[in-house]
């Protein structure tokens, strides 16, 4: 298997003559932790979309877990994770109707599900849940759940959209601790945030700005190479010079 | 006295206490923050001191009108800018501020030397729709309605949330400049960072008030040494440090980790029993707003 997770090269994305995407190019490598950051507008969710199987690019070319984005879409679908802070878990079914019904999706046997969905509760602690409604787990565990379940056909790669926005402190922090270790295991995360603290826990980190990536290496670099004491700063300093809104 | 007086505000739903007990008191012309994440009980309470709904239990007076009694007044004071955004789409920019204008039984003229600072960044687009504006656009109609009969007290209810690292950066600069015209200002936000901003913060969490203080007082009652720690490997790092005597928290802080000492922690000791660790740095660090609510949190 290729070190490569994630390819794109020159993707573009154009609704009539608007220029959401606008031949981005990168990779992104096995068991990396890659912050996807940008401005409120800069084409950070429809490029996800692409690579999530979910939209058609207009020119360029990409492949995610080993699949071509323009002709292996429902591959890349059954082949990778996501989570986001608006679209997780069910409320009104138990955490194990949850797994199950997450699995069914990946296309896990009955026999799968079952074994995974022993092994998830146990690494969670989470047993004694299994006939609980999820609307009644507080949100740490919600959140630490759903990055399990969106995990469950364990994927090379997972999708993880503003995944700890309005979590407090010190759940988003047992969050990361749960990326970090995936991560070490060598899942690939690709992961977008407003906090900027966050973007600092990433291996590397993209900053999109109008449509394209400007600005793309490790915190450290970004920093050095912005003359900046924070990502904070970095990000202000490119976002700044954006020319368009939402 | 102050323009916003809270004693003892409880607010149960069903059997969810969403607010514990609640007490705070905000001067005129202050920017108070209320600090912290989703199920602290940030909206009920802003709920109850627009008057939305009654508490349980407890008293609260805006601008010296009582929550229950004087509800009428207190609705013609306050501007309110809920969590979600709450303006008609299908009307335009124009026609939303003269609604709102219409509603209280004032004009946009009255009212537009207050609002223009903010209303003429959007003016150039006064005929779009609302529903068809961008988030931070629609975030700057959105104040410009809530001030149109110009409150004595504002309430704006994370009016941050989602939005990217500049434009709440401008958002902030637009109430420094409202709290100096004399408008007293209830904010609140999930982002630990924006604390700064405000004159006092309350640190709230399930419910409760964990501290209330100026920001330079609240990270002063942090009262351990606090040392930011990395190496090449920040994840076995954590599980390391932690095993490490006198080492009572240690968690992600950005580019390090940060790691709170207890009784009996040696610096020299820690950086010996570590020694194999590639790249490890540790440096003594001051204490944020953030470090100080997970201590809050944990205890």
């Amino acid at each position: 298997m290729s070190d490569v997770v994630i390819s794109v090269r020159d993707l573009t994305k154009r609704f009539g003559d608007f220029t959401a995407v606008d031949r981005i190019s990168f990779d992104v490598h096995r068991g990396e932790i890659f912050g996807f950051l940008g401005a409120n507008g800069a084409g950070k969710t429809t490029a996800m979309r692409m690579l999530c199987g979910l939209s058609y690019p207009t020119s360029g070319s990409g492949t995610v877990a080993g699949y071509d984005v323009r002709t292996e879409s429902e591959q890349i679908k059954r082949h990778i994770g996501y989570m986001s802070q608006r679209f997780s878990l069910y409320n009104d079914l138990t955490v194990w109707e949850n797994i199950r019904l997450f699995a069914g999706i990946y296309g896990l046997s009955k026999t799968q599900t079952e074994e995974r969905a022993t092994e998830l509760l146990d690494r969670l602690n989470f047993s004694s849940e299994r006939n609980t409604l999820v609307c009644s787990l507080p949100l740490g565990w919600k959140q630490k759940l759903s990055f399990a379940i969106s995990t469950i056909h364990r994927p090379e790669v997972v999708f993880l959209d503003e995944p700890t926005g309005g979590v407090d402190p010190v759940t988003r922090r047992q969050f990361w601790e749960m990326i970090y270790e995936a991560a070490d295991g060598g899942t690939t995360i690709f992961v977008t945030t407003h906090y900027m603290d966050e973007a600092e826990y990433c291996s590397r980190v993209s900053i999109m700005v109008d449509g394209e990536v400007r600005a793309l290496d490790t915190p450290a670099r970004l920093k050095q190479q912005f003359a900046a004491e924070s990502m904070d700063e970095v990000f202000r300093t490119l976002a700044r010079g954006a020319q368009r809104g939402e | 006295m102050g323009v916003i007086d809270v004693h003892n505000l409880s607010k149960s739903y069903g059997k969810v206490l969403a607010l514990d007990r609640v007490s705070f008191s905000v001067g005129r012309g202050e920017l108070f923050g209320l600090i912290g994440p989703d199920g602290a009980g940030k909206t009920t309470l802003f709920r109850l001191l627009t008057t939305l709904i009654n508490p349980d239990d407890g008293c609260a007076e805006v601008d010296g009108c009582d929550i229950i009694k004087d509800y009428l007044s207190i609705r013609k004071r306050v501007g309110y800018m809920p969590a979600r955004f709450s303006l008609y789409p299908d009307l335009s920019v124009e026609e939303n501020l003269q609604f709102f204008a219409a509603l209280f039984g004032v004009t946009v003229e009255e009212s537009y030397d207050l609002i223009a600072p903010i209303y003429k960044q959007i003016e150039p687009f006064c005929t779009r729709r609302a529903g068809k504006l961008s988030g931070g656009m629609k975030q700057k109609l959105a104040l410009s309605c809530a001030l149109i009969h110009r409150p004595s007290v504002l309430f704006l209810d994370e009016p941050t949330t989602g939005v990217d690292a500049v434009s709440r950066n401008e958002f902030w600069d637009m109430l420094a400049a409202l709290k100096e015209r004399g408008i007293t200002i209830l904010v609140s936000t999930p982002y630990m960072d924006e604390a700064s901003r405000c004159d006092r913060i309350a640190l709230c969490s399930e419910g409760r008030i964990l501290g209330i203080d100026t920001p330079t007082g609240i990270v002063r009652g942090f009262d351990k040494p606090l040392y930011g720690i990395s190496a090449k490997n920040m994840f076995a790092l954590l599980e390391r440090a932690r095993s490490e005597e006198g080492v009572e928290d240690c968690y992600p802080f950005g580019e390090k980790h940060h790691l709170v000492a207890g009784e009996g922690f040696d610096e020299e000791r820690f950086k010996a029993a570590l020694a194999d660790v590639e790249c490890l740095e540790i440096v003594s660090t001051e204490p944020t707003i953030e470090d100080m609510f997970i201590k809050l949190m944990r205890r």
